[in-house]
């Protein structure tokens, strides 16, 4: 039923694990896929997947200790399938050994009959929201799940948006009406049933306080709702729902073209501004077959890095704000003006510059932005010092963060954890220096880690990543490499003008490719970056179109919500600010 | 004060004091957003008037004009008694203050001490009774947090300030002030003093101390169902608290008006807004402890340092020949 493709992986893992699988389940359920991204890509029929999983977690020799995502597509109208099983809809399980610094993708094909999986909640905790998010937006079941409901759109919702045959723009629907009744449906699904989640109403003693902590509250960083179910004051379980923020990134991205999908991405992760552009240019560029120049590499880094150091501020100055401290945050707030004051000069945005560029970035640094820079890496060391002070040696600072909402090494990559959060719990994992990209290489920088996995080695990792970032800005700064800030690529964005006007041929070649953007050739790619906080990702499946076919938008915040109940049990509410401060995550980067 | 003749400047006395501590307390509101800015490297309010000093009338106004609304969930009597008690008390425990030997309401009052923390124990009720009342889950919690938080820092309070009755021999405020003509309480009765101003930052719930409202935990605690001129009073009565609890610092431990060179009231006036720019600079510097924390830094730590105080300053007393 399965037919075997050409390509086998090139890398020797991929082998190593192939053979062990067809070993094991039998070669005629296995077909391998080359991509443009290397990654080793299996199909694997439904009836074995589990059992596939379930080896590679535990069993294999190469083994996959984290499920960095795990997502589906709707293949029923993608054209280019040459050598792929048939399949309706795919399931997607993109599994990541940091250990071996491997990776491997797992395909399932289902038709559209039978669009069900076995759940891989009991393989990987994380699975869950993943697999709630594709039965929500794909309308994919996974049997065996514990609580396989929507989690991006609202209870009443009808439909899969995911879909292709589901309508992208409120344009193309009827006019929405809110009548009475409807208010007050709407209203009644919102409402929080304890029992739907397998909650007892009382103890022994006393009846559990259900708090409905958010979506509108000063400490959950957006909307973000989080039921909390109390004895007193203390956390005995907790229910986050997210969904809030959900604009439909992904779907837009089947709509916008290559190029003009880059300011959406900005605002994915709405404090990384061009970090977000990062991981989605290089998937476009990795599709393409784009090389980008030095000088372009090195500018984004530094942009990249600015913005770390704007993101990281805040998340400096809410959480001394969440624990009751007022005034660090107007401090570093005022710093990260000082940043924007520079990215602003470069870019002419502040938060969402939507500044690279297919193949490059929009435009050469502008005269004296040495000199800009040169006086903020001045300024800012000197400030840090002083928060050191201020915030990480008070007393209160350090009782209310020391030792809560710990979590081990374990327990974060059971949830698919990364970022400043995996690296608070001891392991030196970071992209940029595991993985390096765009030239990270030959920069010299030190990853900072912690040992206790509590709030407060989270913020000191935080904090340490600044000194690394301001210390790689000033290697950017004083290494920067002269010549062409784009690639020469035909398909690098926008084109290039200075021979349109010499024959017709490159006139109407620069025409398509300014008016409906370029045409990639058909292929998959699944680029990451570490991104402010944690490792950010694009997976991008072209289908030989101006537009892409599929766009999964892997965040680091998605998963690391997903972990609250887990370390919020027997704490205090106060506890939980604490903790949700120390997550760093914004809301949007959640549900895209 | 016996013949019907002295009626009336007693009455204007109390009328003038209730409109000079209004006018302070509202004058503090601004004061503080305009020091909180100057420590946050931020303009405060600055537009309305010159320097922004009209902003306190922007907010009176505000406060006024919006709509006098109580939650369809509430009950409504004890919601609307809540913060009148919150007012009441503290504008009662102010007139005992004695600002200098002519200037005060009942300054001379006997039992001065006793009623200042008979009134501080009755503002509990305030906030326990908004907490309740408002039938909302966090103002519960953060009635609940108040009841328990008030009423053992009172406990310290009220002991932290045997040491200075010992010394004195009287309850009477005015009484005390004349001890300490020659060294103010703030010297033999340091743990004391830190203490009760400690106390005094509970009573009043500022930050670090402001669990009741902990406004990045509960919203705004349990006054989170209040708007308009109720929000308002509990709003002033916390600024009067700031007051009284830095005049009554002032008066048992700085000894009062006393002071050389300048008139007793000016005295009087500088020593307490010292101790009102310190409680604003503790909101602008310190994070706020963790409510089991906080309890327990008050039984564990605070309350056998008071005891101790009060066994050494009675041993020394006994010791030591004393003046009187």
């Amino acid at each position: 039923m399965l037919t075997k493709a050409a390509t086998i992986p090139a890398t020797n893992a991929a082998q190593v694990i192939l053979r062990d699988l067809n070993q094991r389940f039998g070669s005629a359920a296995i077909t391998a896929q080359s991509t443009a991204d290397h990654i080793p890509t299996f199909w694997i029929g439904r009836e074995i997947i589990h059992d596939v999983l379930k080896h590679l977690r535990h069993g294999a020799a190469l083994s996959f200790r984290v499920l960095y995502d795990l997502t589906a597509v709707d293949e029923r109208l993608r054209v280019h399938r040459e050598g792929l099983p048939p399949a309706d809809f795919t399931v997607v399980y993109h599994l990541i050994s940091f250990e071996r610094n491997d990776d491997i993708r797992i395909k399932v094909p289902l038709h559209e009959s039978t669009l069900e999986v076995p759940t891989a909640a009991d393989i990987w905790p994380n699975a869950n929201w993943y697999e709630r998010e594709v039965w929500d937006l794909f309308g994919i079941k996974f049997a065996g799940h514990p609580t396989l409901r929507r989690i991006m759109t609202p209870p009443t919702w009808t439909g899969h948006p995911l879909r292709k045959d589901h309508v992208a723009r409120a344009t193309e629907m009827e006019p929405y009406v809110l009548t009475e009744e409807r208010e007050i449906a709407e209203q009644e699904a919102l409402r929080f049933k304890p029992e739907d989640w397998g909650m007892k109403l009382h103890s022994k003693t006393s009846d559990f306080m259900f708090l409905n902590l958010g979506p509108n509250h000063p400490s959950v960083h957006g909307v973000f709702r989080i039921i909390l179910q109390l004895e007193g004051e203390e956390i005995v379980d907790a229910v986050p729902e997210i969904g809030f923020h959900h604009r439909g990134a992904e779907k837009m991205g089947e709509r916008q073209t290559w190029h003009t999908y880059i300011p959406y991405t900005d605002r994915i992760d709405y404090l990384g501004g061009v970090m977000n552009n990062f991981p989605y240019v290089m998937a476009v560029e990795t599709l393409a077959g784009i090389t980008v120049p030095p000088r372009a590499q090195m500018i984004r880094i530094m942009l990249a890095e600015l913005f770390r150091m704007a993101s990281h501020l805040v998340f400096y100055g809410t959480m001394s704000q969440d624990v009751g401290q007022l005034s660090p945050v107007f401090y570093m707030f005022a710093d990260r003006e000082r940043v924007f004051h520079i990215i602003e000069a470069i870019c002419g945005f502040r938060m969402h510059p939507a500044w690279f560029r297919i193949g490059g970035v929009a435009a050469d640094l502008p005269q004296g932005w040495d000199k800009m820079i040169r006086d903020y890496l001045d300024y800012q060391p000197k400030r840090l010092d002083e928060y050191h002070k201020l915030v990480m040696q008070n007393r209160l600072f350090k009782a209310r963060t020391v030792g809560v909402g710990a979590y081990t090494l374990d327990e974060a990559l059971d949830w698919g954890v990364t970022g400043p959060g995996l690296r608070a719990c001891g392991l030196e994992w970071d992209y940029r220096k595991q993985r390096p990209y765009s030239g990270y290489d030959q920069l010299e920088f030190e990853i900072p880690t912690c040992n206790n996995g509590d709030c407060y080695d989270r913020v000191v990792v935080h904090i340490e990543e600044m000194r690394q970032s301001l210390r790689i800005i000033r290697q950017c700064l004083d290494n920067m490499p002269p010549g062409p800030y784009r690639s020469m690529h035909k398909l690098a964005t926008p084109p290039l003008r200075d021979k349109t006007m010499h024959d017709i041929e490159t006139l109407i070649t620069h025409f398509l490719n300014a008016s409906w953007g370029p045409v990639l050739p058909p292929g998959e790619a699944m680029v990451s970056i570490e991104a402010t906080k944690g490792i950010n990702g694009y997976y991008l499946t072209a289908d030989g179109a101006s537009t892409s076919y599929r766009t999964r938008i892997r965040t680091p915040s998605f998963p690391h919500l997903q972990m609250i109940p887990l370390i919020s049990r027997g704490a205090y509410v106060a506890d939980l600010i604490a903790i949700l401060g120390s997550i760093d995550f914004v809301m949007a980067d959640v549900d895209r | 004060m016996n013949h019907p003749g002295s009626i009336i400047p007693g009455l204007l006395n109390i009328v003038l004091g209730l409109a000079f501590l209004m006018a302070a307390a509202a004058l503090l509101t601004w004061v503080e957003r305009r020091l909180l800015g100057f420590f946050q490297d931020r303009p405060g309010p600055n537009r309305a008037g010159p320097f922004g000093s009209l902003q306190v009338v922007a907010d009176g106004i505000k406060l006024l004009f919006k709509q006098d609304w109580i939650p369809p969930f509430a009950d409504p009597a004890v919601f609307v008694l809540a913060p009148a008690i919150a007012m009441v008390t503290v504008m009662l425990a102010i007139a005992v203050i004695p600002a200098t030997p002519v200037i005060g309401i009942i300054g001379n009052l006997n039992v001065g001490l006793l009623f200042f923390l008979a009134m501080s124990g009755l503002g509990v009720y305030s906030v326990v009774l908004a907490g309740w009342s408002s039938n909302n889950k966090f103002s519960l919690l953060g009635g609940m947090r108040a009841a328990a938080q008030m009423v053992s820092y009172e406990v310290f309070m009220g002991l932290s300030l045997v040491g200075v009755v010992m010394l004195s021999g009287s309850f009477n405020l005015t009484d005390i002030i004349h001890s300490q003509r020659h060294l103010w309480y703030v010297v033999p009765q340091f743990i004391g003093f830190v203490i009760f101003f400690m106390g005094g930052i509970a009573e009043t719930h500022r930050l670090p101390f402001d669990l009741p409202e902990g406004e990045s935990e509960l919203g705004a605690g349990f006054h989170t169902e209040y708007s308009g001129m109720k929000f308002g009073m509990f709003f002033v009565g916390e600024y009067i608290g700031i007051i009284l609890v830095s005049a009554m610092t002032t008066v048992l431990f700085l000894g009062g008006w006393y002071g050389p060179f300048l008139p007793p009231f000016m005295w009087f006036g500088i020593k307490t807004g010292f101790f009102v720019a310190f409680f604003i600079l503790l909101r602008a510097a310190l994070p706020r402890p963790r409510y089991d924390q906080f309890m327990s830094f008050g039984w564990k730590l605070l309350l056998p340092l008071t005891l101790l105080n009060i066994l050494v300053t009675g041993a020394l007393i006994l010791g030591l020949p004393g003046p009187s």
